[in-house]
Formats: structure tokens, C-alpha cells, sequence
């Protein structure tokens, strides 16, 4: 048996033996631990591994097959949200439950009084939020509108809202993946206070040196089982790797590429600000033939506003695209396409496959009227059913049949169909947009291993990451990206974790203001 | 309460979902034709032997089920593509339109010529009805449920001005209607004396054509394509608004051509009540065929048969010939239910 945690007290939490299927999947199997009072926990695990499944358990989203969760002694009513808010356990989710509109303190309320409240409660709540704020050091102007907060301030905002309602068990599902390292190391200040004052938390991510940097002991996650606890003062990130895999990782090999010409140029580019999407700012980047570009930077900074021209869902409002040194006049995917650029999008169920449509019809969609699979405007579906079927077997995807719809297909085998149809015909010029978020570690070093050798035989490729690390493992060359501007590219290794991490936040650029009027 | 997503229907379950929502339309039928003061097998009964009773019923039942079928497949097209043309009873009159002034001796042709021609015109005057509203989504982002619903009463008052006025028929004793189209425009009866006519004939060649549009063409996987998921159709390539007006084309001719086989092979010439809500009713016959144009023939020859049998079971018991109105309007809310549980699995947990 795994050392239990040090503190005799009574746990404030504890999971018994949950279990839930979904189909054939077991998302949680036999899964059981207690929190202490001001202990933080850490759930580790791969995308995949059943932390949000067990969280939303624990919060009565779901119901579990077998298994009881208690707090503070009492058994929660299974599927019943409201008693899990009732009993003090709070979430602040990965994606923020925030209304854009209303004001920071209105947000803060929202839910827990009557709409025509007097002006009375209003103060005694903006006393209470001052209050709050000024112990856990969460400033935050509470008459600001949401819109107008940064990503790291909306955060504070959750957290307020947790703590208004009083919470004692606060859970934060991967709460840095859209912090600076500036910025997650105040969330942390935070969380020790918290702590100190006597509340508990679990701390959900996949960021090994991050669940070392503040829990205090880790729970392991890996498909669906608990793979181990672990005091955090008694292991190390090769542990815990371990422990998260399973069976020992094949870290991609990477060899330096030889770059040769430019190949892709986007110059000056400049676009509108739209609403959740930062403006580009003369942007000017070059892709050279052989060599991975890695754009780093933290989520919402204007790379899906980049990747969008690329794909050639958009065209910039200033500046010009060049391929192979001619500029470019007519941008549409489709003419994308046919400058032989292959393009893994961000997001697979939203455009990257038409989820209610099979894999033939989802593999042959780029190409679908090309002479190869049409002809007299009739298709022919024996030779998208022959493109698919090599697809599945080149790159190994998982499926009964190319029949079926592409959305009964996990994540990492949707992405190999994608991967495989967007490498179909060597493309000159690649862009992966986060081309291995959500999928398991064995997934992930194929989709690395397949983007190495498309960059051994020439393509240019420039790799979308909000993960530091996957841009830093893969990347020849870095460039970064805050703001809707980018900053001068650097060679492989030149430029330390805490040097990215500052571009990240947006300093050091060295434009900072000039683009401001 | 959840949804779990399941794997595509294969042919049997395409079959009982469409069954099983039949099967609780007429439960919930019963109960309006009990509190009626009938008894539900009686009336079933009779509605079934009205529809296909006899030579005459089934005759009748596949004479009312040829416009339905046009207007069916408008709409089976439009929905697939995610286009809610609900204006199908305004492009069947447009399609009566242009029949009666093409057809009533305004062009002196042989019917060798004449009825081609008439077609094109009848498909072309009901895909520009649908442009306009397929251009204001394109362009404007305007809703087309609601420019194509308000353009079946602006279409129909339009209708009325023509008939009192520059195509009112000078012998018609006043009343408003049209000349009669002339016999060389008239589309043949299939059956001497009967009321079946070469409508019928024209509907089922449109339904294969159809059916082999969507299934095997590059347009209907492109149409599928954007019906499914816009987005993901133009990143892919697909010309997403180019599909959309395709789509209201083909949509808007196929429900003209309701109307000029109403006209052409029915009734003889154009009047106000040339459609008792056919262009709606072919939103159900879709609907219940899940949009599948083969289906679509089936589903319109029983959505007919409830009406015909209907008119001769209301004869017989009294009971009013409404409770088909309330049966067809039925079957549409539990076949889209039926159709969500086809694809998905409820968990109640």
C-alpha cells in the first residue's frame, strides 16, 4: 500500500471505490483517496487519464457505476450538483464560467442572491469580496467588466467566486495552461494561503514540475486507474513520468534539420480585433524548406487568428502572403490546398472532420473533386475507400470499418486521419496547430516522429504549441508569439525556459508600444 | 439525463425508427378519436380501407401523393444541406404560375416541345423564389425559416391579384381562376377516366434522381458535407455558399414542380386552393423518410393515404376528417424524436 498522507486528521474528502464506464471505455476504475484539511493534492495524469470524469463525479455531473463520495463525513447524494456546492467544494474550470458583460462583482454574486437586491447587500458583498481579495492577495477591480480582465485576472475572478460562496474544498481543473510563468507563480502564492487558511485543494494538470512545485502529495492517473500516490517531497519528475505512462516513453529523436530556401512568407499581416481575438500586429514570418518553426505562447495571443490565414480560412486585411516567392492573390483553403500546403487545424471535431460523416467521406474531403476520386461530377467511392484504407493502415488508426462515423473515434485516432490526410501528397509547406493536445504519450511521439520525416524530406513546417515544452523538443527554430506580434526568431536552445516564458508575457519585444497607436 | 452518441442506423433500424414514430402517432391519435366518441380500431380501420380499400382508394391515395412528393423532396434537399426551406408552398405556386402562362396558348407549340420546356421554365421561376432568401442567408446572415415562411403568404396574395386580375380567365363566370391549359401542355392521365396522371410518373423519376444526386454526386457530398458541419466543409475546401445556392436551386425547382404537375396533370388550370398545405405537409413527408429521397415516395403515398382515407372514414363515422390535420402534425414531433434516438442513446444517470 502507497504511504498514506502524514496529517491524523479526519479527511474533509473521500472517494471509495468510484467506477464509471462509458460504452467500452472505463473511465475511472475503482478509484479511491482522501483530502486532509489545508492539504493540496495533485492529479496527475495524462489527457485522457479520467481526471475531469472523476471531478465531475465528485461534483454530481456524473453518476458512477459503483463507489461513494463523502465530505466532511456526510455521503453526497450521487447526481446532485447542488449538494456538492452545499457541502463547500468549489471548481474553477479550464475554460471560465464567466459572463464577458457584467462587471467583476456582479459575476461574483451572480447565482447567489435575488436580481432586485438592494443596494445594502451589494456593499456587504463588495465588503466581503475586498475582504477576500486582500487576504489571498486576488486584486481585482470589481467594477471592471470581464471583457476588458486578462486571462490571469478572469482566473482571480473564479477563484473569488469559489470563495465567496465559501467553499473548503477547492478543485482547479489544469488552471495554468493559459498562464504566463509569471503569472502561475502568483496563482500558486495563492494557493499557499489558501491552504493556510484552512481550505483544501486538488490541483488537477498533466505538468510534472508543476504538481511537484505545489501539492503536496500526487495522486496518479493513468487510464482510468490510479497509478500511484506519491508524498511530493519524496519523488522526481522521472518517477512520476513513469508512474504517468506506464511503460517507458520513446522520447522522439531529434535530429537537427538542413533548412534550405524560404519556401512561405507572410509579411506585414495585420488584422482587425474582433471580439476574443487579439489583432495581429505586422506580423512577418519566413518558412524555410526542412526546417520546424515552433510558435510558442500562451493560449488566445493571436495564433488562431495566424493559423486561420495560413489555412486559408482568412485573408489578412493588411500585408500579403508569399509562396515560393510569388505573392499570393486569391487565398481560400482551397487554394490553399492547391499551393500543397497540409494543414492539421486545432480544434479535430470542429474543422478539422466532419464528425457525423464516415472516415471515407472525412479522408477524401480536401480532395473530393480532384480526378482521383470524381469523375463527371460522380464519385468514386472505391477510391476514397482505397485512400482511407491506407490511411488506416499507414498510420495505424483504430477502427472497425472506414464506414463509420469519424466521431466514434478517439481523439488520437481521429488526429492519425487528419495527420494522414494532410501529409498525402508531400506537401512543401506544413502547419500543425497543436497537433497533439488531448492525445496519449504514445500517440504524441508518433505525430512527432511523422512531422520529423515530412521536415527530412523538405517540407517547411511551422509547428502551433501552446505546450513549452512540445515547441521546444521539436522546434529548430522558436519564435513567440504574445500579443498579436512575434518576436524575433531564435535557434534551437538559444533562449532559456525563463527567456520564452518572458516573451510570453509580452516583454522584451522589440516593437513594445511603437504598434500601440 | 445524457446523450451518448451511437453508431450510424443500418437498414432495419432505418425502417423501425419510422415505424416505431407511426406506431405512437396513432396511440396518440386514439385518444383524440376515443375522446371523439369513436372507437380508434374502427376509425383506423377505415382510414386504412379509404386509403387502399379499393381500385378507387389507392388510385386516389397515389394521386394526392404525387405533389407531396415533389414538395417532399424540396425539402429533404434543402434540410440535408441545412437550408430550412419552409417556403415549398410558395414555389409550388410560382410553379402553377408559370405552367398556366406558358400553357394556356400563350406558346403554340407540339407537346413534344411544349412540355420540356414548360418544366425548365416551372424548375427555373421555383429555384429564383429560393435564391432570394438562399442570397439574403449568404450574404446577411438573414434566418431563411423566416424569409422563406413569409414568402409563402406574399407568393400566394400575389397569386390572388394575378387570378383577379391579368390572368383571370375571361369565361371563368367570374370566378378566380386561370384559363385551362391546352392539350398539348396537358400531362397525360396514366389510367383512362382515372385521376392518376404521368405526374405521378415524373415524381418517381425526380425521386431517383434525387436520390442519386445526394448519394453518389459530388454535390450531394458537398451538400451532406455542409449540412453537417459548415465549418469543417470550408476548411476542407468545399465552397460552402456556391453548395448553398446549388442547394436552393435544386430545392426550389423540385417544389415547383408540385404545381405544375397539380396544374398540368390534375386540375386543368390555376386556382387559390391549387394546394391544401402541401408545400407544408412535405416538411413531415421528409421528415418521416429522414430525409432520404427514396424514402420520401414511401412516406408521401402514407402521409396521402392518412388524408384520403381520412375524408372517407369522416364520411362513415362522423368523426371529423381533422384528426388527419392532427395525425400528419403528430407524426412530424415524434419522428424527430425518433430521429434523435437513432443517434443517440439516452442515459438517465
Amino acid at each position: 500500500m502507497e504511504p498514506r498522507h502524514s496529517a491524523g486528521a479526519e479527511p474533509v474528502l473521500r472517494l471509495d471505490g468510484i467506477t464509471i464506464t462509458f460504452g467500452d471505455l472505463v473511465a475511472n476504475d475503482d478509484i479511491s483517496f482522501d483530502l486532509s484539511k489545508g492539504e493540496i493534492v495533485a492529479l496527475l495524469g495524462e489527457n485522457g487519464a479520467g481526471k475531469t470524469t472523476l471531478m465531475n463525479i465528485l461534483f454530481g455531473h456524473y453518476v458512477a457505476d459503483t463507489g461513494t463520495v463523502e465530505a466532511f463525513g456526510t455521503r453526497l447524494p450521487p447526481g446532485d450538483p447542488a449538494a456538492a456546492l452545499q457541502a463547500g467544494i468549489g471548481m474553477v474550470h479550464q475554460h471560465f464560467t464567466l459572463a464577458d458583460q457584467l462587471t467583476v462583482l456582479e459575476n461574483i454574486i451572480l447565482g447567489t442572491e435575488s436580481l432586485f437586491a438592494p443596494g445594502q447587500q451589494r456593499r456587504a458583498a463588495r465588503e466581503k469580496i475586498r475582504r477576500l481579495s486582500a487576504d489571498f492577495g486576488l486584486e481585482v477591480d470589481t467594477d471592471a467588466l470581464i471583457s476588458d480582465l486578462s486571462v490571469g485576472e478572469r482566473q482571480r475572478v473564479e477563484i473569488l467566486k469559489a470563495l465567496y460562496r465559501d467553499v473548503r474544498i477547492l478543485i482547479l481543473d489544469e488552471p495554468t495552461a493559459v498562464l504566463t510563468p509569471s503569472e502561475t507563480e502568483a496563482l500558486f502564492r495563492t494557493l499557499k494561503k489558501l491552504v493556510e487558511k484552512g481550505l483544501s485543494i486538488i490541483f488537477i494538470s498533466h505538468k510534472l514540475y508543476e504538481v511537484l512545485a505545489i501539492s503536496d502529495r500526487i495522486l496518479v492517473l493513468r487510464g482510468g486507474r490510479l497509478a500511484g500516490t506519491l508524498q511530493s517531497a519524496g519523488t522526481n519528475r522521472a518517477e512520476l513520468a513513469a508512474l504517468m505512462v506506464g511503460d517507458k516513453v520513446e522520447e522522439t529523436e531529434f535530429t537537427s534539420g538542413s533548412p534550405g530556401g524560404t519556401v512561405f512568407c507572410l509579411k506585414n499581416i495585420t488584422t482587425l480585433h474582433r471580439p476574443g481575438r487579439p489583432a495581429l500586429q505586422d506580423v512577418s514570418l519566413d518558412l524555410r524548406a526542412g526546417e520546424i518553426t515552433g510558435l510558442a505562447g500562451v493560449s488566445g495571443n493571436g495564433q488562431a487568428t495566424l493559423s486561420a490565414i495560413i489555412e486559408g480560412r482568412e485573408t489578412p486585411q493588411q500585408g500579403g502572403i508569399e509562396i515560393e516567392g510569388m505573392s499570393v492573390r486569391q487565398w481560400s483553403p482551397r487554394a490553399a490546398l492547391g499551393r500543397n500546403i497540409g494543414r492539421i487545424p486545432e480544434d479535430r471535431h470542429a474543422i478539422g472532420m466532419i464528425d457525423d460523416m464516415n472516415i471515407v467521406e472525412n479522408v477524401i474531403s480536401e480532395a473530393y473533386a480532384s480526378p482521383r476520386f470524381a469523375r463527371y461530377g460522380i464519385l468514386d467511392m472505391k477510391a476514397g475507400r482505397a485512400f482511407a484504407e491506407e490511411i488506416i493502415r499507414d498510420y495505424d488508426v483504430k477502427c472497425p470499418s472506414p464506414d463509420i462515423r469519424a466521431r466514434l473515434l478517439s481523439g488520437g485516432n481521429m488526429q492519425k486521419l487528419i495527420l494522414g490526410r494532410a501529409l498525402d501528397g508531400d506537401p512543401g509547406i506544413i502547419l500543425a496547430n497543436q497537433p497533439t493536445r488531448g492525445l496519449d504519450i504514445g500517440a504524441v511521439s508518433y505525430v512527432h516522429k511523422r512531422l520529423i520525416e515530412a521536415r527530412d524530406r523538405g517540407a517547411a513546417i511551422l509547428l502551433i504549441s501552446e505546450d513549452l515544452d512540445e515547441v521546444r523538443a521539436l522546434s529548430d527554430r522558436i519564435v513567440v508569439i504574445s500579443k498579436g506580434r512575434l518576436s524575433e526568431p531564435s535557434g534551437r536552445g538559444e533562449l532559456s525556459v525563463r527567456e520564452l516564458g518572458e516573451l510570453m508575457a509580452g516583454h522584451g519585444f522589440a516593437d513594445e508600444g511603437s504598434h500601440a497607436a | 439525463m445524457r446523450l451518448e452518441a451511437k453508431k450510424a442506423p443500418g437498414l432495419a433500424q432505418a425502417i423501425l425508427y419510422p415505424a416505431g414514430a407511426i406506431f405512437a402517432t396513432l396511440v396518440i391519435a386514439s385518444v383524440l378519436v376515443t375522446l371523439a366518441g369513436a372507437s380508434p380500431f374502427d376509425v383506423f380501420y377505415l382510414v386504412l380501407k379509404g386509403a387502399a380499400g379499393s381500385q378507387f382508394a389507392i388510385i386516389e391515395t397515389l394521386t394526392r401523393a404525387t405533389p407531396l412528393i415533389f414538395t417532399g423532396l424540396a425539402v429533404a434537399v434543402a434540410f440535408r444541406a441545412k437550408l430550412w426551406n419552409i417556403g415549398a408552398e410558395a414555389q409550388l405556386y410560382v410553379g402553377g404560375v408559370v405552367t398556366v402562362v406558358l400553357g394556356t396558348g400563350t406558346l403554340q407549340l407540339p407537346a413534344a416541345i411544349l412540355m420540356p420546356v414548360i418544366i425548365a421554365c416551372v424548375l427555373l421561376g421555383g429555384a429564383l423564389l429560393l435564391l432570394g432568401p438562399a442570397f439574403l442567408k449568404i450574404r446577411f446572415g438573414v434566418d431563411e425559416v423566416v424569409t422563406t415562411l413569409l414568402l409563402n403568404f406574399i407568393v400566394l396574395l400575389f397569386v390572388s391579384m394575378l387570378l383577379e386580375g391579368v390572368l383571370k380567365d375571361p369565361m371563368g363566370l367570374g370566378w378566380p381562376q386561370s384559363k385551362r391549359v391546352i392539350a398539348e401542355a396537358q400531362l397525360p392521365r396514366l389510367i383512362t377516366g382515372k385521376r392518376l396522371h404521368f405526374g405521378f410518373v415524373l415524381a418517381l423519376a425526380a425521386a431517383f434522381i434525387t436520390w442519386f444526386i445526394m448519394k453518389k454526386s459530388v454535390l450531394g457530398y458537398e451538400m451532406r458535407a455542409v449540412g453537417h458541419n459548415p465549418e469543417a466543409a470550408g476548411f476542407a475546401g468545399i465552397p460552402v455558399r456556391k453548395v448553398l445556392i446549388k442547394t436552393a436551386l435544386l430545392s426550389g425547382g423540385l417544389a415547383a414542380l408540385a404545381g405544375y404537375s397539380e396544374v398540368a396533370g390534375l386540375k386543368g388550370n390555376l386556382t387559390l386552393d391549387l394546394s391544401p398545405g402541401f408545400g407544408y405537409t412535405g416538411i413531415v413527408v421528409a421528415m418521416l423518410a429522414m430525409l432520404n429521397p427514396l424514402g420520401v415516395v414511401a412516406s408521401a403515398i402514407f402521409i396521402a393515404g392518412i388524408f384520403v382515407g381520412a375524408d372517407a372514414m369522416s364520411r362513415a363515422t362522423g368523426v371529423p376528417s381533422y384528426i388527419a390535420q392532427v395525425m400528419v402534425a403528430t407524426a412530424l414531433l415524434t419522428m424527430v424524436t425518433a430521429i434523435m434516438l437513432s443517434r443517440y442513446r439516452i442515459r438517465w444517470r
